[in-house]
């Protein structure tokens, strides 16, 4: 019978691990992270201007 | 910065110190050394303006991201072009959001093309003071700007992209406003929850398929069992919902359509695994269950992924201006488009659209009609004539009184008298669902045939029998055939720059039996001609001459002609004086010291000719008022076409064409075409239209596919079974169609229609295939010997390897066809 209690936790762990992810994968969805697969790509490779004054912090901000 | 002084390409610069040829820094052009700034090289003073912009505003990296980005900014915007953008309606109509301090706009920017591109949207803050920031979607070729309204205007910011090479396309056809993609989000969250629930029902279910059905634990399998059911029920109630409500659509139209069986096959499985879960007779089939709508979900995901960044719906709306400037009391003023009324005064300007259709009021207009009739020579109007909507001015600012609204216009009854453009024409159901339908009623059969036998044997395996034959034979397989065979055509054909609206298209461009072409723009090449020379034969000195006037003229004859005379000759440029341009005449100017004149033979050589009689394509020359001769203008046609062509017509396929333009070109076309082609001139945009109709008409089983490139052959293009638009710049504007064709892959046409029969064949083999599997697994079936483990393996099994065989051999096949 312990056996099957440790076999209960077991499988009552897992599911919550892949529930997280479910819904790890949802709320990226919802982020919009999979509406556009580009250009996030090419987007991290530009190096960084010196900012000439605050507006650019404004935009991290908001994006 | 302020930008609104008009920019003006190079035109009064002709430097003869340049002749050492070398490419733009900004548009990668080629061009001579006479503009420069930092020692770098520009084709025009628009690029430099960019240029000297960036550079004052610390983004020169722009260049270094890749080499010449830059766009070159074609025509001329005057201070007042997007002056509608002031108007309080407009701006309500493309602001997404504002609270005062902040306004958010998006905007589709069809040139977005390279790295630095997205780089030098991005960094819109840096150039403009009240952008607050901006953010791009390269694939959607959009880009989101907000913006404090009060520092700096929208028209201001739409100024300055247009200013930089990427002037917004905006439109406010209702068709092609946001459609926010919420459905797709939808559909990934279908499969998102699929894919959780059937690898844990998998996990569930391993101790099963291990211990041949029968668990020692008796406790741990009414586990096992429940929970699997639990997860179940957001794969049959959510993630299956979209086969259920299809199929349920389907048959209340009495069609059975491809996704009944499947719906058909969930049900059964689910509720057989329900009754065999709480009767505790059976592990259920949850696992088989959630693997179909996963595979399923997954597959059309894979087909439904098309061309975000093209749009195939568009109407007359997408072509016309916005805002039209109207004089009221002699103030002007900016209505949008469809406020204008009769009786309205409307002043265009050069390189500006007439709005509607209306009558000169000045004096003298010199209109091209290219995007109405296909015809490319401009027409000359004098005051009190009419001019209909979509001819473009080409000579200064003209008066117009409007005599028809803008709905009522010559071009835009096209799309008031005919259905076609209400209704959507993709009727025709695919090769597919009849063979689901037989599948459906086989399958039914046997299964009926089954319970016969197992009622005269065993009456208890009836109900196990008969629900595993429904279980086993879902025509999953089937389908995933097809989608995966036409998703992944549609990927080779976009590789080759045919980018189809949807996989039905394919089907379509494979039982085409006619074709028809528009000649002007899709047969022949807008920007180049074959020009041969008719009189005394000229000097080095002479052609230098007639080059540098034929530079300064904007008129299309023109530049054909200093295009030819570039490749032809070595050309320098020689300084021109006393430049004058006469609307459908000619143009003449001081070379050198001599007098040249170049245009049509009555201004030219002072004869008086009819002007009817007068022949198109023709350009004379005089020299100090002594006729030297003429130049012939013929349209140069496609390389490879006439290969094409004759591929073609040894298939068997009818060819036609359409040319909105004069019958000047007939006999080449008739050696190109054949003798069986059929050839029609002088075709109006309603013509067009009609013949297509009638060819319709006349034979039963008639496909028609229609290639065409403007507005003048929208009608037909949508008429059409299919119709392609061939454009010469994808991520520019191209009339509703079925597809879009770069222009250099037109010659291809042939290989693409041989493609599409070839994806037929492989969707036929691998419904072979899948017949297959499906035998095998009815065999289990109507034994009433199929367990879920039987099941659980066959299950994917066949749809991964269907998935395998179908990419493999449309890949192969578009090698094979030279793809």
């Amino acid at each position: 019978m312990q056996v099957v209690s440790v076999l209960i936790i077991l499988i009552a762990v897992s599911i919550l691990v892949a529930g997280g992810f479910l819904v790890a994968f949802i709320w990226s969805v919802k982020k919009g992270q999979f509406d556009d697969d580009y250009t996030p790509s090419v987007r991290m490779l530009f190096d960084d201007t010196p900012a000439p004054d605050e507006e650019s912090s404004v935009k991290s901000k908001q994006s | 910065m302020e930008i609104t002084e008009t920019i003006q390409r190079s035109k009064q610069k002709s430097n003869p110190a340049g002749k050492e040829l070398t490419r733009c820094y900004h548009c990668g052009e080629d061009c001579d050394r006479s503009i420069s700034t930092d020692d770098k090289y520009f084709c025009c003073e628009g690029c430099q303006f960019v240029y000297q912009l960036l550079q004052q505003n610390g983004l020169c990296n722009y260049y270094d991201l890749s080499s010449t980005p830059g766009i070159k900014v074609k025509g001329k915007f005057t201070a007042e072009r997007f002056a509608y953008l002031d108007n309080a309606d407009v701006q309500q109509q493309l602001i997404r959001f504002t609270d005062g301090r902040q306004t958010h706009v998006s905007f589709y920017l069809p040139q977005m093309h390279c790295a630095s591109c997205i780089w030098l949207l991005e960094n819109l803050h840096t150039i403009q003071k009240g952008i607050l920031y901006s953010k791009t979607n390269f694939q959607r070729k959009e880009i989101s700007i907000a913006y404090d309204p009060q520092q700096t205007s929208l028209r201001r910011v739409v100024e300055l992209l247009a200013y930089t090479g990427y002037e917004p396309y905006i439109s406010f056809n209702e068709s092609e406003k946001k459609k926010v993609k919420k459905v797709n989000r939808q559909q990934l969250f279908k499969i998102g929850v699929a894919g959780f629930c059937f690898s844990n029902i998998m996990m569930l279910s391993f101790p099963e398929y291990f211990s041949s059905g029968s668990i020692d634990q008796p406790y741990l399998q009414k586990v096992f069992s429940y929970l699997n059911l639990i997860l179940a029920l957001p794969v049959f109630f959510y993630s299956a919902s979209g086969f259920f409500i299809s199929a349920w659509k389907g048959l209340r139209q009495k069609w059975l359509n491809i996704d009944a069986p499947i719906a058909l096959a969930i049900l059964v499985t689910f509720s057989r695994s329900v009754y065999e879960i709480l009767t505790a007779t059976g592990p259920g089939y949850f696992d088989s269950m959630s693997g179909i709508v996963l595979f399923m979900l997954a597959g059309r995901w894979f087909q439904d992924k098309t061309y975000d960044s093209f749009s195939f719906d568009r109407d007359y709306k997408s072509y016309f201006p916005l805002g039209v400037t109207v004089l009221k009391d002699g103030a002007e003023k900016i209505v949008t488009i469809n406020t204008l009324q009769k009786g309205d005064q409307v002043l265009v300007r050069n390189h500006e659209m007439v709005p509607a259709d209306a009558v000169l009021l000045s004096e003298e207009a010199s209109v091209d009609y290219s995007f109405v009739s296909g015809e490319n020579t401009p027409v000359l109007k004098r005051k009190g004539e009419l001019i209909y909507a979509g001819a473009q001015q080409l000579s200064g600012s003209v008066m117009l009184e409007v005599i028809n609204p803008v709905s009522q216009s010559y071009i835009t009854q096209l799309w008031n008298n005919n259905d076609v453009f209400k209704e959507k024409k993709n009727t025709e159901k695919s090769f597919i669902h009849p063979w689901s339908r037989y599948f459906t009623i086989t399958l039914l059969l046997i299964a009926a045939a089954a319970a016969f036998f197992w009622w005269m044997v065993d009456p208890s395996k009836i109900l196990p029998a008969v629900t595993a034959a429904l279980i086993v034979a879902c025509p999953c397989s089937l389908l995933l055939s097809a989608t995966f065979t036409y998703g992944n055509m549609l990927r080779q054909f976009g590789k080759n720059k045919l980018y189809l609206k949807n996989a039905s298209v394919i089907e379509s461009l494979a039982g085409v039996t006619n074709i028809v072409f528009d000649k002007t723009g899709t047969l022949t090449q807008a920007t180049l001609a074959d020009i041969t020379f008719d009189g005394v034969p000229l000097s080095q000195h002479e052609i230098n001459m007639i080059g540098s006037l034929a530079k300064q003229s904007v008129h299309p004859l023109s530049r054909l002609l200093t295009q030819w005379l570039e490749n032809q000759f070595t050309m320098s440029v020689l300084p021109v004086s006393f430049f004058s341009e006469m609307s459908g005449k000619g143009t003449a100017a001081m070379v050198d010291g001599h007098q040249v004149k170049l245009g049509s033979q009555a201004f030219v050589a002072g004869k008086q000719v009819n002007e009817h009689k007068a022949e198109n394509g023709t350009v004379f020359v005089a020299i100090d008022e002594n006729v030297r001769g003429v130049f012939h203008v013929h349209n140069r046609y496609r390389k490879g076409t006439a290969s094409m062509l004759a591929t073609l017509a040894g298939k068997g396929y009818s060819l036609h064409v359409l040319s909105g333009d004069h019958a000047a070109e007939h006999d080449r076309l008739r050696m190109l075409f054949g003798q069986n082609a059929i050839l029609r001139f002088n075709q109006s945009p309603q013509e067009k239209l009609d013949y297509i109709r009638a060819l319709k008409k006349d034979q039963h089983g008639t496909r028609v596919l229609m290639l065409g490139d403007g507005l003048n052959d929208a009608g037909a293009l949508l008429q059409s079974d299919i119709g392609i638009a061939v454009s010469e710049n994808i991520s520019q504007f191209t009339p509703a169609s079925d597809a879009i064709l770069d222009c250099s892959q037109f010659t291809k046409l042939d290989r693409f229609i041989a493609y599409a029969r070839s994806g037929k064949r492989v969707v036929t083999w691998s419904f072979i295939l899948s017949i297959l599997y499906n035998i095998v697994g009815l065999s289990f079936a109507v034994r009433a010997a199929l367990s879920p483990l039987v099941a659980a393996i066959l299950m994917p099994v066949s749809s991964v390897s269907i998935v395998l065989f179908v990419t493999a051999a449309t890949s192969f096949q578009a090698r094979r066809k030279g793809l």
